[in-house]
């Protein structure tokens, strides 16, 4: 009833998603449904091909469905009005992305590396990195702001990556692995600070992991299986 | 926030690197550039020197510059006796060796008669030829200093001027004698073609020839019309200074022109598949990075701004150090290097249109970039 009444930030209708065609036909997704609401943090399980990737390469814009309807925070994506410049806005406003191994700009330093999505929304220099220092300071690594991200310990390199995927305060969050790269206490501690922030920011995460020690710290489980999609919890 | 600069900033070492690479290649372009002003200068400042606005030469020849021109001793005063010629004055051109401190000088000897027309113009150290006999102003290129003293022929002369960036079209630094002294020594310096001469009695009036007689119009006098009545004299030929100047250029430098052109041409074609291909790499190395910036949201300008404005860096750069370079060791050439600001701006404006074109195949392979790959797989 509560999961009822929150609201639908993902929602993904009958999609399907193939690659080539005849007998070379892959079909990577098969008529899979999903909600996911403001607030919650969910886990895509599943074996290696089994379409986890694909599904977050959906979501995230970044491919279109062979079938089926894509609705992000309310709005119907991948439609014939969408353009590629389109969904590259739509990415940068309500989509931030957190990856397995922080991704983040080598030439840039923390503060930077978080200033570079809002100054790209189109904030000015000043307001990007008073708003970079804050984010740094709420996750704890405002000390190290300067720095770049080479001289970053594993825990301090993802803070900074959620920091610049909350930067633009987006509606969705896709992490891939997100701690996969951390030892069990920092990936615990990560993962804390990520349900939390989801609750802050009315959000939802969603995540591509393997990593067992974290399944508990998730709302649902979905469980990827031949393109098929399984509610665990 | 400029990406180009931060990325130059963090890899600084490899950029500089990169750079002085560049600068080399661009050090050569350069000194090719020089080198072929200087050569054009040097055989224009030749002809020009004697500030003539005609030349007489042999019938059927374009002038001593382009072949051997031999004309009569006395036809200066022929020519002086033209109407609207101001002076005139009999001139001798001659490339001759001599034995100068252990080593052998080659050098380009000037005669023309004192107090006429076609000797030096600017003495910066010293003075003119003021005796009849054995003495010559030199280049400074030669090596000599005021006072030396060097053996033409059978006879010492001694250096009592120097002039500055005198030279033939094949880089040999020129000496003024009288034109005495510069007749006597082509007998010395061939006496076999002279005596062949001498049995074919072609020698002039006075037994001595002259390779042009140069002449100075009164103001308002128009040069072709005095070329014309030269002409009419079976025996010579004129030009005017525009003319012998073009001939200059067309037979004597215009080989040397192609060739250095061609190999500009070629060494501007390797500098601007360096820069592609040094662009190239630096973006492939950077594919995750575009890759990451693309699934973040930023738009294509920001990442081919990123590349071009990278590719222009180093071209600037690598311009500018070459400029340095050159304008650092110019003067060790053994050939003068002259280097005009239009040089260094034509070929900034090349380098920056190579930039950019060459850039294009690292922007490419950006654009190409699939976001999906800063997932992963």
């Amino acid at each position: 009833m509560l999961e009822e009444s929150r609201r639908v930030i993902v929602d993904i209708k009958g999609v399907a998603k193939h690659y080539g065609e005849g007998e070379a036909r892959v079909d990577a997704l098969r008529n899979l449904d999903l909600r996911v609401h403001a607030g919650e943090v969910v886990a895509l399980l599943g074996p290696s091909g089994s379409g986890k990737t694909t599904l977050l390469n959906i979501i995230g814009c970044i491919i279109d469905p062979s079938e089926g309807q894509v609705s992000l925070d309310g709005e119907l994506v991948f439609d014939k009005h969408w353009l590629r410049g389109d969904l590259r806005r739509l990415r940068l406003d309500k989509i931030g992305f957190i990856f397995q191994a922080h991704n983040l700009l080598p030439f840039l330093n923390a503060t930077d590396n978080v200033a570079l999505v809002l100054q790209l929304a189109g904030k000015s220099r000043a307001q990007a990195q008073s708003r970079a220092q804050e984010l740094l300071d709420y996750l704890e690594v405002g000390h190290r702001a300067r720095a770049m991200p080479a001289l970053l310990s594993g825990g301090e390199a993802q803070r900074v990556a959620i920091a610049r995927a909350l930067a633009n305060s987006p509606r969705i969050i896709l992490a891939d692995e997100p701690t996969a790269a951390l030892d069990s206490k920092r990936a615990g501690i990560v993962m804390d600070l990520m349900r939390k922030l989801a609750a802050e920011q009315d959000a939802c995460i969603i995540a591509v992991t393997h990593d067992e020690k974290i399944l508990d710290r998730f709302d649902r489980l979905f469980h990827l299986r031949d393109g098929r999609l399984e509610d665990d919890k | 926030m400029n990406l180009a600069f931060r990325d130059v900033r963090h890899n600084l070492f490899r950029f500089i690197l990169t750079c002085l690479g560049l600068g080399l290649l661009m050090t050569v372009v350069l000194a090719m550039m020089g080198i072929y002003n200087g050569l054009v200068s040097d055989a224009l400042n030749i002809v020009k020197a004697p500030q003539a606005d005609i030349w007489v030469v042999e019938a059927d020849t374009q002038g001593p510059f382009a072949e051997a021109s031999k004309v009569p001793n006395d036809t200066r005063d022929a020519v002086a006796r033209l109407h609207g010629v101001a002076q005139a004055g009999s001139i001798t051109y001659q490339t001759i060796e001599a034995p100068f401190k252990a080593a052998t000088l080659r050098l380009y000897a000037i005669g023309y008669e004192r107090g006429r027309i076609g000797g030096p113009q600017t003495i910066v150290t010293g003075r003119g030829l003021e005796a009849s006999h054995f003495e010559l102003v030199a280049d400074a290129k030669a090596g000599m200093v005021l006072g030396d003293t060097i053996v033409l022929g059978r006879n010492r002369f001694t250096v009592v001027g120097l002039v500055r960036d005198t030279m033939n079209s094949g880089g040999d630094p020129a000496i003024f004698l009288t034109l005495a002294d510069a007749q006597v020594l082509q007998t010395q310096l061939a006496p076999p073609a002279a005596r062949v001469q001498a049995a074919r009695g072609a020698t002039a009036t006075g037994g001595a020839t002259v390779a042009a007689v140069i002449a100075r119009l009164d103001p308002n006098v128009d040069a072709q019309s005095v070329v014309q009545t030269v002409r009419q004299w079976k025996h010579l030929s004129a030009l005017t200074q525009a003319e012998q100047e073009d001939i200059l250029i067309k037979s004597v430098v215009d080989k040397a022109r192609k060739q250095i052109g061609l190999f500009l041409g070629i060494l501007l074609t390797v500098s601007a598949v360096v820069i592609a291909l040094i662009i190239y790499t630096m973006t492939m190395e950077k594919l995750k990075q575009i890759a990451t910036l693309k699934l973040i949201g930023a738009p294509d300008r920001t990442i081919i701004g990123l590349i071009v404005q990278q590719s222009l860096a180093l071209g600037v750069v690598g311009l500018s150090l070459g400029l340095v370079l050159i304008l650092t060791v110019k003067d060790y050439f053994p050939r003068r290097v002259l280097l005009e600001p239009v040089n260094a701006l034509a070929l900034t404006g090349i380098i920056l249109v190579v930039c950019v074109l060459a850039s294009g195949l690292g922007v490419r392979a950006a654009l190409k970039v699939d976001p999906a790959t800063a997932l992963g797989g």
